[in-house]
C-alpha cells in the first residue's frame, strides 16, 4: 500500500478538501445543539441507547437494574475462590488501612490518611500492575477547577449536572466543584507543574460542555505529571505497596464490616490474607471489557475488579447503564486505533470535519452528544473517511491549531499527540488526523456519599470505581478532579474510621458463599468467573475490533 | 484473514521465532504469538513506560530501544522486554529542601560522573535530550531540567544504558518538583477563589441548585452563557 505522509491516496483526496475549506471554516461558528437536538442524536446514534445490548442484573443489591451485558456477565459469575480455599485464621498482613488500587485515587487516599494520623507502616497499598499503572497516568487534557474571576463553582456545578443529564448525586457534585481549587493548591505545594501564562495566571481552556475556560493542563501530559508527583511523594513516605498482587475478594468481620481482602500474587500464584480496620477501593474502571466490541483508551488493567468485589460484599452500585465513549479515539493508523486523542485538540481550535471538509457539529458538545454526532456523520449520513482496514472516521483539523494559536502551539501544548503520530509517519501540524469514538470511562460505579463512604461500613471508594459524581455522562477534566477529591475524602474518612476501631474480629468470606447461593437460586448456570484481572489478547483476539459491527 | 496470512513476518522474542501479521505493534505481536503479559504492559498508549524493549534488526549491529506499544514489529527483529530497571533513588521531603545550585548533586552525587557520552539521549524512546538535562542538573538549572525532562515517562531505558550509573529520571523528578514548588508561584486568582470558598461565598447558591427539580435545573443549564474561543487570537504559551 502506497502511503504519502502516512496516508493513502484516497485519504489524501479527502485531505485536499479539508484544506480547501479551512480558511472559510476558521471564521465559522457552528451553533451548539438545543436539548431536543441532543436527545435526537443520542437516541438514534449513541451506543448506550441500544437496549438489546444490555440486561437487568438478576441478583444482588441492584437486582433489576440495567447494565451492559459485559458488566452483568462479570457480576453474574462465580468467584475465583471459595470459602474453603483460604485459611482466614492465618493473617499475612495486619494493618489499619488497606488501599486496593495503585492509581491516582489510591495514592491520594494514602497520602491524606498518612497526613491524618495513620502511620505509613500501618497502611498497605495493593495493586494489580505497577504503582501508577492506571488511567490516571494517561489522562492528557487536564483538570477542571473554577478559579478565574469570570468563573465560579456555581457554573461548574451547572455544567457537571447538565452534562450528566441531571442524574448526578447533588452532594457529590457540590464536593467536586468546591474542593477543586483546594486540590490545585495542594498539587502546587507538592510541586506539580501546570501551564502558566507569563503573568503567573493559569492557562485555561474550554472542554466539551463547560461554560467557561476551566481546564488546567500540563501540556498534554497532565495525568502523568500529577500521577508521577503524588507517587514520588508516596515513595518518600515509605508507604508499603505490593505490586502485581491484586485483591480478588473483600473480607468482612462478624459484624458485617469490610475488614480487609484476599490477595492473589499473579507472579507466584500465592494467596494472602489482609486484615484491615478500613479499606479503600480505588480500582478504576472497565474499559478493557470492550463493551459492544469498542476499542478503548484505557490501561491494561481496567477490568472492573472493584465493582465485582464490592457487589459480592453487598455494596450498592449506580449509573452503570451508561458508558462514556470519547468522541476522539484514533481511527488511523491501525497500530494506534482506539487510543485517546485528547479533547484539548478541539479545545485549542481543531474542528471535526467530514470527508468533504465540512464542519457538521459544534466542536464542544458534551462527550456523549459529540460522539453520537460523529457516529451519525459516518454511518447515518455516509460522510466518514474510510481507512484501509474498513474503519470509518472523522477528521480533526489539527493544522488549524497553529493557525489560531501561532506556530509551535502543537509542540508546546500537544507534544504527546505530535509524538505518537510522528512515530507512525504522520505530521499533525501539517495534516489532519482521523478519529472515531472509543470506549473511555465508566460513568457510574459503587455508590458513595460525600464522605466517600460506600453502603457497607468499613469500605470507602474514590476515583473511577465510584459512581454518582458524573451522573450519566462525565465532562472532560472531571476525572482527574474526581480521583483527587474523592480519593482524598476516602483517605480522610477511612483514617477517621480506623482510628475509632479496634482490630476486626473473626474474618469471613461468608458473603461469597451466599452470593454463590443467590446465583444458583436465580438459575444462573455459567462457567464465567470474576474478577477478570487481565484481558486475554492472545492469538487473533489481539487484532483490532471490527467497528463496522457496531451499527 | 486470508490477506493477513499472506502478509506474515518473523519476530524473535527472546530468541524464539514467531510468525505474526505485519503491521502490529511489538506488544500486539507478542500477544499474537501467545504471550499474556503480567509485567511489560501498562497503559498501552505510550504514557507509562511499562513496556521498555530492546531489540536488534536483522543484519544490524545497533542495539535499539523502544516502547513495545508504540513501535511496529518488523521482520527479523530480535527483541526482549525490560519490564523493570533497578535505579538509585534517595529519600527526600520537598518541604524540607532549600533548593540551591548544588542540591541535585547532593541527593544524586553520581550525576557528576556523567562522561557526556550521550547514550542516554540515544536510548530515550521519547527522544528527550537526557544528557543535556543531566548537565543542567549538575549546574542546578531547575527550569531547564524541568523543560527538557517534562515528557519523561520514566521507563528506565536511559538508566539501563548509562556507563556512569546515573538514575536520570529520578534526578529529573526531584528537579521538576522543586521547580514547581519553589520557582513557579501559586496564581493569585486561585488563592482568591480559595478564600471565597472558605468564606462560604457560593454555599447559598449551590444549596439552592441542589434543591431544584430537574426541570428548573435544566432551565438554568440551558440559560447559562458559554464562553467562546476567539478566532485568530494568539494565545500565550
Amino acid at each position: 500500500m502506497k502511503l504519502i505522509g502516512g496516508y493513502t491516496e484516497e485519504m489524501r483526496e479527502s485531505i485536499e478538501k479539508v484544506e480547501k475549506t479551512r480558511d472559510k471554516r476558521m471564521k465559522m461558528e457552528f451553533e451548539a445543539m438545543s436539548m431536543a437536538e441532543r436527545d435526537e442524536v443520542l437516541n438514534k446514534y449513541h451506543p448506550d441507547y441500544k437496549p438489546e445490548l444490555k440486561r437487568a442484573v438478576a441478583i444482588g443489591p441492584n437486582k433489576g437494574d440495567i447494565a451492559p451485558n459485559e458488566v452483568v456477565d462479570l457480576l453474574e459469575a462465580h468467584p475465583l475462590i471459595t470459602e474453603k480455599d483460604i485459611d482466614l485464621s492465618k493473617i499475612d498482613y495486619d494493618v489499619d488501612l488497606l488501599i486496593i488500587g495503585g492509581g491516582g485515587g489510591g495514592t491520594v487516599a494514602a497520602l491524606w490518611a498518612n497526613d491524618n494520623g495513620i502511620p505509613a507502616e500501618n497502611i498497605l497499598m495493593v495493586t494489580k500492575l505497577r504503582h501508577g499503572d492506571a488511567n490516571s497516568m494517561m489522562a492528557q487534557g487536564g483538570i477542571q477547577a473554577a478559579d478565574r474571576e469570570e468563573d465560579s463553582p456555581i457554573l461548574h456545578y451547572l455544567d457537571v449536572i447538565g452534562g450528566g443529564h441531571f442524574a448526578n448525586k447533588p452532594d457529590l457534585v457540590e464536593a467536586l466543584v468546591k474542593d477543586a481549587p483546594f486540590i490545585l493548591k495542594w498539587h502546587e505545594e507538592l510541586g506539580v507543574q501546570y501551564d502558566k501564562n507569563p503573568d503567573g495566571t493559569y492557562v485555561e481552556r474550554p472542554g466539551g460542555g463547560t461554560s467557561r475556560f476551566r481546564l488546567h493542563s500540563s501540556k498534554d501530559y497532565t495525568g502523568m505529571e500529577i500521577m508521577r508527583v503524588i507517587r514520588d511523594e508516596f515513595r518518600n513516605r515509605e508507604i508499603p505497596v505490593l505490586e502485581f498482587t491484586p485483591a480478588i475478594e473483600l473480607l468482612k468481620d462478624d459484624e458485617g464490616n469490610v475488614a480487609g481482602a484476599v490477595l492473589y500474587n499473579m507472579e507466584t500464584e500465592q494467596y494472602f490474607v489482609v486484615r484491615a480496620k478500613a479499606t479503600v477501593l480505588a480500582t478504576g474502571g472497565f474499559g478493557r471489557l470492550h463493551i459492544q466490541q469498542f476499542p478503548t483508551t484505557n490501561h491494561y488493567g481496567a477490568t472492573a475488579d472493584g465493582l465485582v468485589m464490592a457487589y459480592r460484599a453487598g455494596a450498592k452500585l449506580r449509573d452503570l447503564d451508561t458508558v462514556q465513549y470519547h468522541p476522539t479515539g484514533a481511527a488511523y493508523p491501525e497500530q494506534i486505533v482506539g487510543l485517546l486523542i485528547t479533547e484539548k485538540v478541539r479545545g485549542m481550535g481543531a474542528q471535526p470535519v467530514n470527508k468533504n471538509g465540512e464542519l457538521f457539529v459544534f466542536p464542544m458538545e458534551p462527550r456523549d452528544v459529540e460522539a453520537a454526532s460523529f457516529i451519525r456523520e459516518c454511518y447515518g449520513r455516509g460522510n466518514g473517511v474510510v481507512t484501509p482496514t474498513g474503519m470509518h472516521g472523522i477528521w480533526l483539523d489539527s493544522p488549524m491549531i497553529e493557525e489560531i494559536n501561532g506556530e509551535g502551539a502543537i509542540h508546546e501544548g500537544l507534544d504527546a499527540m505530535y509524538r505518537m503520530y510522528k512515530r507512525f509517519g504522520i505530521d499533525m501540524t501539517k495534516d489532519p488526523i482521523l478519529v472515531y469514538p472509543t470506549l473511555h470511562y465508566q460513568n457510574g460505579g459503587v455508590e458513595i456519599d460525600a464522605n466517600a463512604q460506600t453502603s457497607i461500613p468499613g469500605l470507602f471508594a474514590g476515583g473511577e470505581v465510584e459512581g454518582g459524581v458524573h451522573g450519566k455522562n462525565r465532562l472532560m477534566g472531571n476525572s482527574l478532579l474526581d480521583y483527587n477529591v474523592f480519593g482524598r475524602r476516602a483517605g480522610l474518612s477511612a483514617a477517621k474510621w480506623a482510628q475509632k476501631r479496634s482490630k476486626p474480629g473473626k474474618l469471613t468470606l461468608r458473603h461469597v458463599s451466599s452470593y454463590e447461593k443467590q446465583l444458583m437460586d436465580a438459575g444462573i448456570k455459567t462457567d464465567r468467573r470474576s474478577p477478570m484481572l487481565l484481558p486475554d489478547y492472545r492469538g487473533k483476539k489481539v487484532l483490532a475490533r471490527m467497528l463496522d459491527d457496531v451499527l | 484473514m486470508a490477506e493477513e496470512e499472506k502478509n506474515m513476518i518473523t519476530v524473535y522474542i527472546m530468541g524464539k521465532a514467531h510468525e505474526v501479521p505485519a503491521g502490529l505493534t511489538i506488544m500486539k505481536a507478542m500477544e499474537y504469538a501467545g504471550y499474556q503479559f503480567i509485567r511489560g504492559s501498562g497503559c498501552r498508549a505510550g504514557f507509562c513506560g511499562a513496556c521498555a524493549t530492546v531489540y536488534r534488526l536483522a543484519g544490524e549491529y545497533k542495539l535499539r530501544t523502544a516502547l513495545a506499544c508504540q513501535t511496529a514489529a518488523e521482520d527479523g527483529m530480535f527483541l526482549t522486554q525490560l519490564p523493570f530497571v533497578p535505579a538509585n533513588r534517595p529519600e527526600y521531603h520537598v518541604d524540607e529542601i532549600e533548593p540551591g545550585p548544588g542540591t541535585l548533586a547532593e541527593y544524586f552525587p553520581e550525576i557528576t560522573r556523567c562522561v557526556s557520552c550521550n547514550t542516554c539521549t540515544k536510548s530515550c524512546p521519547q527522544e528527550l535530550d537526557v544528557m543535556d538535562y543531566i548537565q543542567m542538573s549538575i549546574r542546578g538549572d531547575y527550569e531547564s531540567v524541568s523543560k527538557l525532562s517534562f515528557d519523561c515517562i520514566q521507563c528506565g531505558l536511559c538508566v539501563a544504558r548509562c556507563p556512569a550509573e546515573i538514575s536520570h529520571y529520578h534526578v529529573a523528578q526531584l528537579a521538576r518538583r522543586l521547580y514547581g514548588k519553589y520557582f513557579s508561584p501559586v496564581p493569585q486568582h486561585l488563592l482568591n477563589r480559595l478564600e471565597e470558598i472558605e468564606a462560604g461565598k457560593f454555599d447559598e447558591a449551590i444549596s439552592e441548585l441542589k434543591g431544584l427539580g430537574a426541570e428548573e435545573l435544566e432551565k438554568r443549564y440551558v440559560a447559562r452563557e458559554i464562553e467562546k474561543i476567539e478566532r485568530g487570537e494568539v494565545m500565550d504559551e
